[in-house]
């Protein structure tokens, strides 16, 4: 042979962590990122166990009205001024704010990625109708527009789900663009355009899995603000009224802020936890996704 | 001037943080450099030489990476003792540093004249008439034509050569005793390489300054050091006069190295007229209409490639050789129809594949495939190996197992272990990646091969491999190859005739023998003799292995 090997020849580790090991590994480091975990297993525990630990409606009447928390041993964080016990209101409302954050925010995600995905990779005229129509919807302050559907199309949980997902996609719609017009001209998609793979492969196969890291980090904040909106929605008695919600809580609780405090508290600090929680576990995923941004 | 040595590393060692695949960048590394001294500091990617310039600035990033040992003597005052101020004082009045990308090494937003004025006003104690006479004279000694007006313009309107002539400008506008020049011309065109090449020797005469020249390319070695030391992962494995080292190399790495640099002796002559044309292109033109926005004005619309007609027959590669501009990379895209053409056809198989409809586009995507540039940014980083070469055979129609089973076949073909199949492109070299691209291309069976600059990202010794491996291919599978470079020397290696091209017009074309032995056009005799060390053979060292 007369060129010289100095390249060593490619030898595989055997024992090498899974994927998972390591992205656990890095997770781990952050504390703060796993208090965010603990804290939204707990949320969703509560929302599993609701109906074991408070069976029945929580909207009925179970005690005296407004007794104080760990006064009674039925009613252990107290009874608002219905008589509703507060602590099944917290565990049924967990049920629909996870339902309102999960879903609202699958929602936003899909619209944001398919618009982003699409005015980014084509670009031109496609880019200029999209984005022109993602500035309309920016224009308009995002919590005006939730309470205008609401009030147009009613506020049912369905409906204040899909709203919150219709005002929130455009962050998320702008984020995929970006991304997208970088990846879209590296050569990797030149490569796959040269072996013949179509326009909607390249997008959702070769591009997307490149683009979501930092799009599934702005997911935990999407869902923070949903279930915020929610409550905002709720506080301002445009909720739905058959579902126990936190914002519904905090909204009548608030007629007896100054006597009996813990109606609004403790609601309060349930949402101000699991917003807190998706905040670190979002920060938590970034160090798992962007290992390269932190030294 | 004494004739002390004006840099001396004794013993130096550099320790890489914890974890790291090895545990020091650089050891026990001893170097000197006198007055009025070229050192050239030669070492393949990975080999710590630009640590080892990083260190003399002490510009190390602290604490991870950091001196564990041994010491940096400029002028006989050792580095590691000085406090930061004194360092600040020492960065750019006695020391200074030439970058390789220009463009990133200055400021975008400041004008050339202010950021040689702010040298000046950081060490000198000039009033702002005398250090703007002094920048004017120093962008005249570096010959930047008209420096006036290179004062006033701002870093993305000069040239890259002119850039690197403010870089040079900058570095040595206090006349420092040492100068690092940190790979200074990789990022230039050859012709522009020669002349800042040429500059850099000739203010190093007149200055009696000491160069540290840190580079990969044996070529530029040849062209201007005086002495060589030459590293290998961290260890200096040779060094001496250039002379004895470029002629007699004694150790094994040094000799596989220069055994690497491509000669510059085109193969034989092959007679292929009688092979049938598989490529034909003709008149193909392309331009880049600058899009005007609604409130920006328009911009002048750039031709790219005007004109330009070829053949390629069956088993043949040609090469197509440019500098930056010639329009060459655009031809390689409108071939494989990346990038649409104005005007013009590619006939293959006797199909048009530049009017092709989508239907015919994508079945004659097979015959014409593509190995690119960059071996990290044309694999998808996350797909594994396996997935990657399958991928163009899945996409026609072939089933996933069969398709699996033959990438597996395929990387035995490149020189892969079969292990390589299920790790994610990260986990492999440059070269290997490389190696990845090309099982990629040849996995659909393509009648003809673009290969877009293929190891102009490598270094050499993987470089002459990967050559290797191409040439082997081409005339094990028939293939025939469209070889895109900017490098004459990978040319002369590989390619069977060669297309000159400038500013988007072939000026010459010809078998590459004849080519380099005669050239006629003035732009080709210009490439040709630009290349650096082109004065220089590699010896022919028969024990290299």
């Amino acid at each position: 042979m007369n060129a010289p090997d100095i390249e060593p020849a490619f030898e595989p580790q055997l024992s090498r962590p899974s994927r998972a090991a390591v992205m656990w590994r890095r997770f781990r480091r952050n504390r703060a990122a796993v208090l965010g975990l603990v804290l939204f297993a707990a949320v969703v525990l509560a929302a599993l166990l609701a109906d074991i630990i408070a069976p029945g409606d929580p909207l009925r009447r179970v005690g005296v009205p407004l007794t104080a928390p760990f006064v009674d041993a039925a009613t252990p964080l107290g009874t608002d001024q219905l008589g509703r016990d507060i602590l099944a209101g917290i565990l049924h409302g967990a049920r629909i704010s996870l339902l309102i954050g999960v879903v609202a925010t699958l929602i936003s995600i899909c619209i944001g990625i398919l618009i982003g995905a699409v005015s980014g990779y084509f670009g031109g005229w496609v880019d200029d109708l999209l984005m022109r129509v993602t500035e309309a919807f920016q224009t308009i302050p995002s919590f005006v527009l939730l309470l205008a559907l609401v009030a147009i199309f009613g506020s049912t949980i369905g409906n204040i789900v899909i709203a919150i997902g219709i005002v929130s996609w455009t962050a998320p719609a702008r984020m995929v663009r970006a991304e997208f017009m970088s990846l879209r001209r590296r050569e990797f998609v030149d490569a796959a355009r040269n072996l013949g793979v179509g326009n909607v492969s390249i997008i959702f196969r070769e591009i997307l899995p490149n683009a979501l890291p930092p799009v599934i980090v702005f997911a935990s904040v999407v869902m923070a603000t949903s279930i915020l909106m929610e409550s905002a929605l709720a506080f301002l008695a445009l909720g739905d009224p058959n579902f126990a919600s936190w914002g519904n809580m905090i909204g009548q609780g608030r007629a007896v802020l100054r006597t009996d405090w813990y109606c609004t508290v403790i609601p309060g600090v349930a949402i101000l936890l699991t917003v807190l929680s998706f905040s670190l576990l979002g920060e938590g995923l970034n160090d798992i996704l962007n290992p390269r941004q932190k030294k | 001037m004494t004739d002390a040595p004006i840099l001396e590393i004794q013993d130096l060692r550099i320790s890489l943080p914890a974890g790291g695949d090895r545990p020091y960048a650089l050891e026990h590394l001893d170097l000197t450099v006198n007055p009025g001294e070229i050192v050239c500091l030669v070492g393949e990617s990975g080999s710590g030489k630009s640590l080892a310039a990083n260190a003399v600035m002490r510009l190390l990033p602290e604490p991870h990476v950091h001196v564990s040992a041994g010491r940096i003597l400029l002028d006989g005052e050792d580095i590691g003792a000085k406090s930061e101020s004194e360092m600040r004082a020492i960065r750019g009045d006695r020391v200074a540093m030439i970058f390789q990308e220009p463009m990133t090494a200055l400021n975008p937003q400041k004008t050339v004249g202010w950021q040689i004025d702010e040298v000046l006003r950081l060490h000198t104690d000039l009033d702002r008439k005398a250090r703007r006479a002094r920048a004017l004279e120093i962008l005249g000694d570096v010959h930047i034509p008209d420096p006036a007006s290179a004062y006033n313009a701002y870093p993305h309107q000069i040239s890259g050569g002119q850039r690197q002539r403010v870089m040079i400008a900058m570095a040595l506008v206090l006349n420092p005793r040492l100068i690092i020049a940190d790979e200074p011309t990789t990022a230039l065109d050859v012709t522009t390489q020669k002349q800042i090449l040429h500059l850099i020797k000739e203010m190093q005469r007149q200055h009696g300054t000491g160069i540290l020249f840190i580079t990969h390319d044996f070529g530029v070695v040849a062209e201007i050091a005086d002495r060589i030391a030459v590293l290998r992962l961290g260890e200096l494995v040779e060094s001496g006069p250039a002379e004895q080292i470029l002629n007699h190399p004694s150790h094994p790495y040094t000799r596989a190295l220069i055994a690497a640099v491509p000669a510059l002796t085109p193969p034989a002559h092959k007679d292929l007229s009688a092979a049938p044309v598989v490529l034909r292109a003709q008149g193909l033109a392309k331009t880049f209409a600058a899009r005007g926005g609604l409130l920006s004005g328009r911009r002048q619309a750039v031709t790219a490639v005007r004109d330009l007609s070829f053949e390629l027959r069956q088993g043949e590669t040609l090469g197509v050789v440019g500098e930056s501009g010639s329009g060459k990379t655009t031809v390689s895209r409108i071939v494989t129809r990346l990038l649409d053409a104005d005007r013009g056809e590619v006939v293959i198989g006797g199909h048009d594949l530049i009017h092709a409809d989508r239907r015919q586009l994508r079945a004659m995507r097979r015959d014409i495939q593509m190995i690119f540039q960059d071996p990290m940014a044309s694999l998808n980083p996350r797909k594994r190996v396996v997935d990657l070469i399958a991928q163009g055979p899945i996409v026609h129609g072939v089933p996933k197992a069969e398709a699996h089973a033959r990438a597996r076949e395929l990387l035995s073909l490149v020189e892969l272990s079969p292990a390589a199949a299920e790790r994610y492109p990260h986990e492999f070299s440059g070269g290997q990646r490389q190696r990845i691209g090309i099982a990629r291309a040849i996995a659909m069976q393509p009648k003809v091969i673009v290969a877009d600059e293929p190891v102009s990202a490598l270094d050499v010794s993987v470089q002459a491999q990967v050559l290797r491996l191409l040439a082997d291919l081409r005339d094990r599978l028939d293939l025939s190859l469209l070889f895109v470079t900017h490098d004459l020397r990978v040319a002369a290696q590989l390619c069977d005739r060669i297309i000159v091209m400038q500013k988007g017009e072939i000026v010459e074309t010809g078998p590459t023998a004849q080519v380099f032995a005669d050239p006629q056009h003035p732009y080709t005799q210009a490439l040709l003799t630009s290349i650096p060390g082109r004065d220089w053979q590699p010896p022919k060292l028969t024990d290299a292995a």
